[in-house]
């Protein structure tokens, strides 16, 4: 879908214009494009294979996409130097899968990006992670290894691995997914959080409750295509699409 | 590893008591006799130059090993192709011939004096290089594909990533085939008694041609290696439960 003009504005921070990405023949992403403000908390959500996460993979370019045009601040986002410095001071990920470096401690797993990619000294870089280990209410954990945490601890940890490189934006691919039930609120209640506190987030996921709450606009993906994109009230209440209605209603059934 | 600790003395107690026939000339090696304690000696100093080519062999072979492991991690078809090209030379070369064309040959096509010792190192290190790139390649490969994005989320340059997240999870996977390759290269540097370098087993050859004694030299070649190498595993075990017990995962 075309997005209206009133998102088309050159002001846009994170500029996605009519993307394509292939994996062999399969077309993980068809002429999407979006536009991302400072500030803004968006969720994506739709039906698995439908290039949520490929999506938001390509802003920070862990995938390189085929055609179209990724713009961040107005750098163009491909191999470049440019690219990286302005992906390095900018984005942040979170992952489905946590990815922490399970060989070094949470302090290492924090202070290992500041520290080589921004050449912080040491003590600040400690102090920092400090902070965020704080902010996502596990200070206590510091010294220990990912192998020691819960799943919903780690996938703290790995908020507060990307907050302490300091990012304007956060990428959350599905951060829920891999949890048990019971550890799913304590991440979603620190990301909530973190969008109160005004931070510009890209967020997958299939907590439409959450989604809810936190987006300003959501976005509904089907094969590789940008659907449905509205504010969550109407969103919600009255999804334009077949497809989206429907993904809703198996989605909102539980 | 405990039963054949156990079982050496029980070996060697067995090798010596059928020695006690007449036709074994166990003198030639006997502590109690100040010859056969020097022809111990003998043959027991040639240990230093073993150890030496092969710790020195093994340390090139690893750097070596890693830095050709690397481009055949690469996305682009070029550098895999280097990487193929030279670990298919390289594992085609039997270890003794390498070790007979750098010391005669290489001399010759790059006009440099190069000593015995020198020449069985690189010849040792070449030919274990491959094997050690295809270790590493496997090693870096079984990392889990996250511990990659994850690096790249926080802008870790490719050599940040490699030193601080890839490479000490892979070497600490590997460790158990790093140990092999010290023992296998134990082994091999016997080869490079053929240009004369003085280890374990050319000190043993010599001894052999001035006592006449192959059967019970030989066998105290053998128990040197022996021994050697169980305390090389004893001592890579050591290092694995070390390593494994520094972290709980």
């Amino acid at each position: 879908m075309q997005v209206s003009d009133s998102t088309t504005q050159d002001d846009a921070f994170i500029r996605i214009r009519h993307v394509d990405k292939f994996f062999g023949s399969f077309q993980a992403l068809d002429d999407v494009s979006l536009d991302i403000h400072l500030g803004q908390k968006i969720v994506i959500c739709g039906p698995s294979g439908s290039g949520k996460s490929t999506a938001i993979r390509c802003i920070n370019r862990l995938e390189a996409h085929d055609a179209g045009e990724i713009a961040i601040d107005g750098v163009r986002i491909d191999d470049s130097a440019a690219a990286r410095r302005v992906l390095r001071n900018n984005v942040g990920m979170v992952f489905q899968q946590f990815n922490l470096f399970p060989h070094l401690s949470i302090l290492d797993n924090l202070t290992l990006g500041p520290v080589r990619a921004r050449g912080m000294p040491a003590a600040e870089a400690r102090s920092l992670a400090e902070y965020y280990l704080e902010r996502v209410r596990i200070p206590e954990q510091i010294d220990k290894f990912p192998g020691q945490l819960s799943g919903g601890q780690q996938q703290r940890v790995a908020i507060a691995r990307a907050l302490c490189m300091e990012p304007k934006i956060m990428l959350f691919d599905e951060p829920t997914s891999a949890l048990d039930p019971e550890m799913i609120a304590e991440v979603l209640e620190v990301i909530e959080e973190l969008a109160g506190s005004g931070m510009t987030m890209i967020c997958v996921t299939h907590e439409m409750g959450f989604a809810g709450h936190v987006a300003d606009q959501m976005v509904f993906m089907d094969h590789g295509r940008i659907v449905e994109m509205a504010p969550p009230k109407q969103f919600f209440s009255a999804p334009e699409s077949e497809r989206c209605q429907t993904f809703l209603k198996q989605i909102l059934r539980h | 590893m405990v039963l054949r600790m156990r079982l050496l003395p029980l070996l060697a107690t067995a090798l010596l008591l059928t020695g006690c026939s007449a036709d074994w000339g166990w003198y030639v090696v006997d502590p109690t006799s100040p010859a056969g304690q020097r022809n111990l000696m003998f043959l027991i100093d040639g240990l230093y130059y073993t150890i030496a080519l092969s710790v020195t062999a093994i340390l090139i072979s690893v750097v070596v090993g890693l830095l050709i492991a690397l481009p055949g991690l690469a996305r682009s078809r070029p550098p895999r192709i280097i990487n193929r090209v030279y670990v298919e030379l390289v594992r085609a070369v039997p270890i003794l011939v390498l070790i007979l064309w750098v010391y005669y040959g290489l001399p010759q096509v790059a006009d440099i004096a190069i000593s015995m010792f020198w020449a069985g190192v690189l010849a040792l290190a070449i030919s274990d290089s491959a094997f050690q790139a295809e270790i590493f390649r496997a090693g870096i490969q079984s990392i889990d594909r996250g511990q990659h994005e994850a690096a790249h989320s926080i802008s870790l340059s490719y050599a940040d990533k490699m030193r601080f997240v890839i490479l000490p999870q892979a070497i600490k996977r590997i460790l158990p085939a790093l140990g092999n390759q010290l023992v296998y290269m134990l082994k091999m540097s016997s080869l490079v008694s053929v240009i004369g370098m003085q280890e374990l087993t050319r000190r043993a050859n010599e001894l052999v041609v001035t006592e006449y004694r192959p059967l019970e030299i030989y066998t105290v070649l053998v128990l040197e290696y022996l021994v050697l190498i169980l305390l090389v595993s004893a001592g890579v075990r050591w290092v694995e439960r070390r390593m494994g017990a520094g972290e709980a995962r």
